[in-house]
């Protein structure tokens, strides 16, 4: 497949990975931005073709990760509603809050419909007139302009049974959040490629300026992350610090200035609560004032969630994303635990279930305290 | 009573177009029903007998697997629920290392099924059968109210005659045996996926639905060392690597670049998210064989049909099963939790 195979060659590959191996003279911590990044790096075993000087850490680009449990308890409670649809993306069947997953509650007796874009909810919608269709979209940059046409669509046609409960988040906040905290260890990122193909590099020359680390944004096939990679070390290696961009047969600096302005005339930036992170100042994305008969927050009259839960505390994620240090394989690869982490098994995105999927859970993200997961 | 006369009309077996709870009332509208569609479509000597069971008279020692059937469609490029009924269980006969013999069917319907849609399934299934040389002996069907059932499921129950005894299965699979599949895998998945959700491939992709019978039993007839068969069909060809190498004990080593696989099957998983290792197959099987057989099962698979057969990797001593990229990085083939879900990201 064009624009796939050239970017799995394995020569090409081998040639990148050497060209890093000869560029790197001192251990460096990078991370990965973005959990399909995450995902490639994994199920690719890219760390086997690194230096061992190099140090991968994963970082928070994996929106069903972040979503606080509240949202996913109310997206159930609205399900479980007499006479309402929910739809969302299938990633979303199988993350518990605290009362369970979709999955389960689609046994219950709730209407829970997997879309693949979500003005598949419009279509619902204008095709039961009697019910409250809801769509439960997350996602970061990247999905978002897609839910922020679907309320203005929605809204052109006076489409009164449709409302959004919406779990959109900011990406570069929570990157200054990361390297603010005394904690970080990431001396280089590669940003998500898809978030920047909507917002360019936006606020990333701040970010480089600010903190003095390397961003270089990257794409998601293997041979991207090595590039991406070599352009960090390279940056690192010479002292240099600038926003760099791999990922150039997807992204401009500018972005996509069209989806970018469909997202400001729908939502506002707000503080919002990312699992495990807390409050990310100017993180997330709220449905503005003049979409509130679209807005499930407004609509049905719910509470904002503050990302305290239970089951956000019990949820790893918060260490996973500020690159705590991995484990070093114990064994050859294939040493996998016979029980995933309940959470990890529930994800099929973040970090934790790149590791679980891919059998390197041995290798993966350690973290401290107590072991709380049942 | 005077006998209903043999119709040839497209509907000779129902005054009704659609499927009524009379269908399943035990009275001459069922009667009408087995008659003139299910013993004509399907029946051998043993059905037409009409009898409560069948008796068989098999010659040695026999295998036995069930299987029900449900899909949709019902219909999608390459094959029918019908027709899958006979080659599911008959595929899975054959990886027992026995000749089927024998099945029987069973027939959930539902109320309000189109008739018209039934005789066609029902056909399938009969031609199925025939070609695959196994009759079907006994069956039953039932009808359920319109809203407790998916329109037609069916159960099909098959024996078989063991080629070899002991028979073949994973407490054979011995380190250093070969592993090789018999075709290109997803295609069935990828087919369904497309066919029930609309999605334009041209061309269309046909499922790889197929009985698998003679090229797997000719393995064991031309005398290779075969320990172990496995057809992958839910959970795909990862799946079933994984769970042998689980019930074997023992660590698999395949080969990512000799997995045979179509390009509108991976462009199509790619466009997804979806992992081809992981979507069914109704028409492959996994082969495992001693060490030092490899080229006599592949000449011999490539001669029986199965012209994408590859040997794909071999058995190690211990350890899971693993996948090596084609760039030399390693990872463990492990059984989803569920079922592969369309992705946000």
């Amino acid at each position: 497949m064009k624009w796939v195979d050239e970017y799995r060659d394995p020569a090409a590959i081998r040639a990148v990975a050497a060209a890093i191996a000869a560029a790197t003279t001192r251990p460096w911590t990078i991370m990965e931005v973005c959990g399909g990044q995450t995902h490639t790096i994994v199920r690719w075993s890219l760390p086997e073709l690194l230096p061992p000087m190099i140090e991968l850490v994963h970082g928070p680009g994996c929106p069903v990760c972040v979503t606080p449990a509240e949202i996913l308890d109310q997206a159930r409670a609205l399900a479980l509603r007499e006479g309402a649809v929910l739809a969302t993306f299938g990633d979303m069947m199988r993350v518990p809050g605290e009362g369970g997953d979709l999955l389960a509650a689609r046994a219950e007796g709730a209407d829970v419909r997997i879309v693949t874009s979500p003005l598949d909810a419009l279509d619902l919608a204008r095709g039961l007139p009697g019910r409250e269709v809801v769509l439960l979209a997350v996602g970061f940059e990247t999905t978002a302009p897609a839910t922020a046409a679907t309320i203005e669509l929605a809204a052109r046609e006076g489409l009164a049974n449709f409302s959004a409960l919406t779990s959109h988040v900011r990406v570069p906040p929570a990157m200054a959040m990361i390297l603010g905290d005394d904690a970080a260890r990431v001396q280089g990122f590669l940003a998500a490629g898809h978030v920047c193909t909507i917002v360019g590099t936006g606020e990333y020359p701040a970010l480089v300026e600010r903190f003095g680390v390397p961003i270089v944004v990257t794409g998601f096939e293997p041979l991207d992350l090595l590039e991406g990679l070599l352009a960090c070390v390279r940056q690192l290696e010479a002292g240099r610090a600038e926003v760099e961009i791999q990922y150039r047969r997807a992204v401009r600096p500018e972005g996509n200035p069209i989806a970018s302005a469909a997202v400001l005339r729908v939502f506002e930036i707000v503080d919002a609560p990312w699992r495990g992170l807390g409050v990310v100042p100017s993180g997330g994305l709220r449905i503005r004032e003049a979409f509130a008969r679209h807005d499930a927050v407004r609509r049905f009259e719910l509470a904002a969630p503050r990302g305290v839960s239970e089951a956000d505390r019990r949820c790893r994620a918060a260490e996973v994303l500020r690159g705590p240090p991995r484990r070093r394989a114990r064994s050859s690869a294939g040493a996998a635990p016979r029980s995933p982490p309940r959470r990890a098994d529930g994800l099929v995105r973040g970090a934790c279930a790149a590791y679980w999927r891919h059998g390197r859970a041995d290798e993966g993200p350690i973290v401290s305290g107590p072991q709380i997961l049942p | 009573m005077t006998e209903t006369p043999a119709l040839h009309c497209p509907l000779p077996f129902s005054d009704y177009d659609r499927v009524v709870l009379a269908h399943g009332g035990g009275g001459r509208v069922m009667q009408r029903l087995i008659r003139d569609l299910f013993v004509r479509e399907l029946g051998g000597d043993e059905l037409r007998r009409g009898h409560d069971g069948a008796v068989l008279r098999p010659r040695g020692p026999i295998a036995m697997t069930t299987d029900a059937f449900t899909v949709s469609p019902r219909r999608f490029p390459g094959g029918d629920l019908g027709s899958l009924a006979v080659h599911g269980t008959v595929n899975d006969l054959a990886m027992c290392g026995a000749r089927p013999i024998a099945l029987a069917a069973s027939f959930i319907l539902e109320e309000g099924l189109p008739l018209r849609e039934l005789a066609e399934l029902v056909a399938s299934m009969g031609a199925a059968a025939r070609r695959c040389g196994v009759e079907v002996v006994t069956g039953d069907t039932k009808v359920v109210e319109r809203g407790c059932g998916d329109g037609l499921y069916i159960t099909t129950t098959g024996v078989g005659e063991l080629l070899r005894d002991p028979p073949i299965g994973p407490e054979r699979v011995r380190p250093g045996d070969a592993i090789l599949v018999s075709g290109s895998i997803g295609e069935h998945g990828v087919a369904v996926l497309a066919a029930r959700e609309g999605l334009l491939l041209d061309p269309p992709l046909l499922s790889d639905a197929a009985p698998i019978h003679a090229p797997a039993l000719a393995l064991l007839e031309a005398g290779v060392d075969v320990h172990c068969l496995r057809d992958p069909t839910r959970g795909g060809l990862a799946s079933v690597l994984a769970e042998i190498a689980a019930s074997a004990e023992l660590g698999l080593e395949i080969e990512e670049a000799a997995v045979p696989i179509l390009p509108a099957v991976a462009d199509t998983c790619e466009l997804l998210g979806l992992d081809p290792l992981y979507v069914a197959c109704e028409g492959r099987f996994v082969a495992f064989v001693a060490a030092g057989e490899a080229e006599a099962a592949l000449a011999l698979l490539r001669a029986r049909g199965c012209g994408a057969a590859s040997v794909i990797g071999v058995v190690r001593g211990e350890g899971p099963a693993l996948l090596t990229s084609p760039t030399g990085g390693r990872r463990v083939l492990d059984l989803l939790s569920g079922e592969q879900l369309p992705r946000i990201c």
